[in-house]
């Protein structure tokens, strides 16, 4: 009677061959393979890469397969992974200005130098469920999209940054190389106040939710930046990295980043005169809404450094928003709730039963008192 | 109410026979091209009790921080006890903060723990510094709402059940509790009701000189400083315009702005 | 046998290295909260990331494992822990608290006294003992750093005001030599006298919060308190159903729909030895 009080071994066992069947689901409907994943569900990739910190459509589609959809489980299940990989080398910082373009665009310029290069957005389709899809077999007829071309023709384009055109103007604030070596937040613990290199890394592999609501949160007035996109790009850059033995960078692969540079009205400093500020946001893969988001959180959190006022909006409190982006720490802690905590519930019952009685006790000595009261 | 003790008597008593508690040259405090306090200079003697006054913006408020060390002047010098308190580590200034020094807050919300009863409200300071004896730190918070005049059956409740003029008086408690030397007050009548204020004034006058507390009290209204205030410092757009003994400055102000100052509020 | 596709005890060398600076940081500053960086592990956060980790970094081949939880060895959380130890660092494992070098444990110390040579390694949720009165770790840090430690005892004076009685029942806060104010994890207060003068070193993990904290053997520990209100390590007023013991931490098993109830020892393996040496409680013959 006791023991079946604690559970076990075998409930443990059973638990997860139960899960596995629930995972795979009917016989009678085919797996998923992981290049099916890799291929037709790349949006969900390219966000468990992101809060998974962890650039290998691969194993994202792996980890997708074994949470069956659960993201949050699946980018769990990556950083678990890749906690274990060895450190070979750091990579030099990667040049997006050099990045081979699928999508370019500027929400404060109507045209710019090389255009605006819509690429594969959901955008400007009309969010109307297409029942083809749900048919089987459909036909695979050739894509009519094109791949982007340029004016002179490359395919596809290195164009710089819009940020660019205005720092030429000296219109927008300078964003020079830092001199030191950024933290790495996977490597040391977080440490607050926290420089916005950290705060960068610790965004891009937040939530997405959490900072999409957080940069929501500022667009409805608390800790209000004014941004506009100034520049929102997706591509491939090249990763390199140096081999002293060489002597030079050699390039390692490709990796697809979402870039989003947002341009911010500002009305001078204690020490500046009036210019454009930034924001930054810099995510793995297609993750646009992720990358938008990014910076305006990253714009909100550098008040102090522009010397601007803290109206205690929840996007202003970096260690609000650095100790609570994290969807790993948080989903844990949420559900360990579920662990058993009879110890510590014995204890709060224990005196509340104490304090209980001594209340009775004390009731019904005032009720003893009360009728000579009255008599007297 | 009863008539002030003669400012200048007193204030020419002590000074000259015993050295200054608060040694204050040259400060000065800016926001980028706005000047929020320059070139401060006073002396403050144990016992003794300056009014700041000065119409909002004056900097009356920012000079009244970079004393408490709740913001950091830019240049200046501050020494309390003939220490250098800008020197001094941050663990020994908030250790000065919790024993010798008080700070009261315009806004009681700012200086209680709404959360907590009144009589955790007075007891922490005696807890911070060590006391340990439930009973007694009871007993010394009950007997401070006493002289503060609050019911004593009140200990228990939080703050936010009380009207505003229990709040400051709770509030100026829980900061004397420790008999501080020194006691910095930001407008502590503001917000409260004439016939509130006046009390609470009186209660002041009367622990300020039954404790010998030195202070320093910023505020717009020139009554406050009538009734409570040995010496005067008239500022505006963050300079002092004007100071000396309280009496002389309201009576004879000499400063076109506080002779302004004067005719526009103590006619009332 | 172990698993091969990871290094022993499932955590890379260097990484084990920088736990272990960290522990010894901890352990020559007693109570002190170390900052460390912790791993992602296989396992979620708050289901014991931070005791693994530290049991990743203290465990050698030799090592005998016990891993308790709730005071039981039997308890879902605890087997699944023991397992994935067994599995990656193939180490022996055991219920007997004598018999164990390394404990991992969560939320109880066991009955029976420790001694020199074994470690026992807390699972901790909220490393920071002032977190519930003031939640910015910026400020909490300062107030450690200066011994500001008054607004914990407003907590405790509240509680008496409110309830005749510290009414904290478990995370009761200690205070380390004198110095720092620590939290014991969530172990009932009636533990909190073991925590002191125990001959075993003490280690205490906080994965999400990235904290270290330890208490070497002897270390004088002492549970915060008024003269007048002194601690004291309180528990049900019941013996032991099974074995019978009036001294031990017990749990309190519903046995029926009609509000049957029994109370048993938390400590399964104290419970069993105890019934092995002949002792038996109010329903011993029965369960």
């Amino acid at each position: 009677m006791y023991v079946a009080v604690k559970g076990g071994e075998r409930a443990i066992d059973n638990a997860h061959a139960w899960l596995a069947e629930e995972r795979r689901g009917a016989r009678d409907v085919p797996e998923l393979t992981i290049p099916q994943i890799r291929q037709q569900m790349a949006l969900a990739v390219n966000r468990v890469m992101a809060e998974g910190s962890l650039y290998d459509p691969d194993l994202a589609a792996l980890a997708i397969k074994q949470a069956r959809g659960d993201l949050i489980e699946a980018v769990f299940l990556i950083r678990a992974y890749r906690t274990t990989l060895p450190r070979f080398a750091a990579s030099n910082p990667v040049d997006t200005a050099q990045m081979a373009l699928d999508r370019r665009i500027s929400a404060t310029f109507k045209d710019l130098p090389g255009g605006q290069i819509l690429g594969p957005t959901f955008d400007y389709t009309h969010r109307l469920l297409d029942f083809t899809l749900m048919a089987e077999g459909a036909p695979e007829a050739p894509l009519p999209g094109q791949p982007p071309v340029a004016a002179d023709g490359d395919t596809p384009p290195h164009l710089p940054h819009v940020s660019e055109h205005l720092n030429h103007d000296g219109l927008i604030e300078p964003a020079p190389q830092g001199e030191t070596l950024p933290p790495d937040l996977t490597r040391s613990p977080m440490e607050l106040p926290a420089d916005r290199a950290l705060r960068l890394q610790a965004i891009t592999r937040g939530d997405e939710g959490f900072i999409l609501s957080m940069a929501y949160s500022t667009q409805r007035g608390y800790g209000r930046t004014h941004a506009f996109v100034g520049e929102l790009r997706l591509g491939r850059v090249a990763v390199e990295v140096d081999i002293p033995e060489l002597g030079f960078a050699v390039e390692i692969g490709e990796i697809e980043l979402t870039e989003c540079e947002t341009v911010n009205q500002f009305k001078g400093s204690r020490s500046e005169a009036p210019q454009f500020t930034r924001g930054y946001g810099l995510v793995f893969g297609q993750s646009e809404r992720k990358a938008i988001a990014m910076s305006l959180v990253d714009r909100a959190l550098r008040w102090k450094e522009l010397g601007e006022d803290n109206i205690g909006a929840p996007a202003q409190d970096e260690e609000f928003v650095l100790m609570h982006a994290d969807n790993v720490q948080a989903t844990g802690f949420l559900e360990h709730i579920k662990l058993p905590h009879y110890v510590d519930f014995q204890a709060e019952m224990e005196l509340v039963r104490r304090l209980r009685a001594e209340a009775a006790a004390a009731e019904a000595q005032q009720h003893q008192q009360q009728p000579q009261e009255a008599a007297e | 109410m009863t008539q002030p003790q003669k400012a200048t008597e007193f204030s020419q008593s002590i000074r000259g026979a015993v050295a200054p508690l608060l040694q204050v040259a040259g400060l000065a405090k800016s926001y980028g091209a706005r000047i929020g306090c320059t070139d401060v200079s006073f002396d403050l003697f144990p016992g003794e009790v300056l009014g700041i006054v000065g119409e909002s913006g004056s900097g009356k408020s920012t000079l009244l921080s970079c004393l408490a060390g709740h913001q950091r002047p830019d240049q200046g010098q501050i020494l309390y006890d003939g220490q250098d308190v800008l020197a001094m580590a941050e663990t020994e200034r908030r250790r000065l903060s919790r024993t010798d020094w008080a700070f009261v807050h315009q806004n009681p919300r700012d200086g209680l723990r709404m959360g907590v009863s009144a009589g955790a409200n007075v007891g922490e300071r005696l807890m911070a510094i060590g006391a340990r004896h439930y009973g007694d730190i009871r007993a010394q918070a009950t007997d401070w709402l006493g002289r503060v005049e609050i019911d004593a059956n009140r200990i228990d409740d939080r703050p936010a059940a009380f009207s505003g003029g229990m709040q400051q008086r709770l509030q100026i408690a829980r900061n004397l509790v420790t008999a501080p030397r020194l006691v910095f007050m930001d407008e502590p009548t503001g917000g409260l009701d004439v016939s509130v204020q006046a009390r609470l004034l009186d209660l002041m006058r009367g622990l300020v000189r039954d404790m010998g507390l030195s202070v320093v009290i910023v505020t717009h209204d020139l009554a406050v400083v009538r009734l409570l205030a040995h010496r005067l410092m008239v500022m505006k757009s963050g300079r002092v315009v004007e100071q000396g003994l309280t009496d002389q400055v309201l009576d004879d102000p000499q400063h076109a702005y506080t002779q302004l100052l004067v005719s526009s509020v103590l006619q009332v | 046998m172990t698993d091969q596709a990871y290094t022993f005890a499932y955590l890379d060398e260097q990484t084990k290295r920088m736990i272990r600076r960290a522990l010894l940081k901890a352990l020559a500053v007693p109570g002190y909260q170390v900052p460390f960086a912790s791993r992602e592990m296989p396992m979620p956060y708050g289901w014991g990331t931070g005791g693994v980790q530290v049991t990743a970094a203290c465990l050698v081949p030799e090592d005998r494992l016990k891993v308790i939880d709730q005071g039981a060895d039997d308890t879902t959380n605890a087997v699944s822990i023991r397992r994935f130890f067994a599995r990656t660092a193939g180490v022996a494992t055991t219920e007997a608290t004598a018999e164990a070098t390394l404990i991992q444990t969560r939320h109880r110390i066991p009955e029976q006294p420790l001694r020199e040579g074994q470690i026992l390694v807390y699972q901790v949720p909220i490393p920071e003992p002032l977190r519930f009165l003031e939640p910015r770790e910026t400020e909490t840090r300062k107030m450690h750093e200066l011994e500001e430690y008054g607004l914990m005892h407003v907590k405790l004076y509240e509680d008496i005001a409110r309830h005749g009685t510290i009414a904290t029942s478990y995370a009761y806060p200690v205070k380390v030599e004198g110095r720092y104010v620590m939290d014991p994890s969530p172990i009932p207060k009636f533990d909190n006298p073991k925590l002191s003068g125990n001959a075993a070193i003490q280690l205490f993990g906080a994965g999400r919060e990235q904290r270290i904290y330890a208490l070497p053997p002897y270390t004088a520990v002492v549970s915060l308190d008024f003269d007048d209100h002194p601690f004291t390590a309180s528990k049900p007023g019941h013996a032991c159903d099974l074995c019978g013991a009036a001294h031990s931490y017990l749990d309190e098993v519903i046995t029926d729909d009609a509000g049957g109830r029994m109370f048993v020892c938390s400590d399964t393996d104290f419970c069993a030895g105890r019934r092995r040496e002949g002792h038996q409680g109010r329903l011993g013959g029965q369960a």
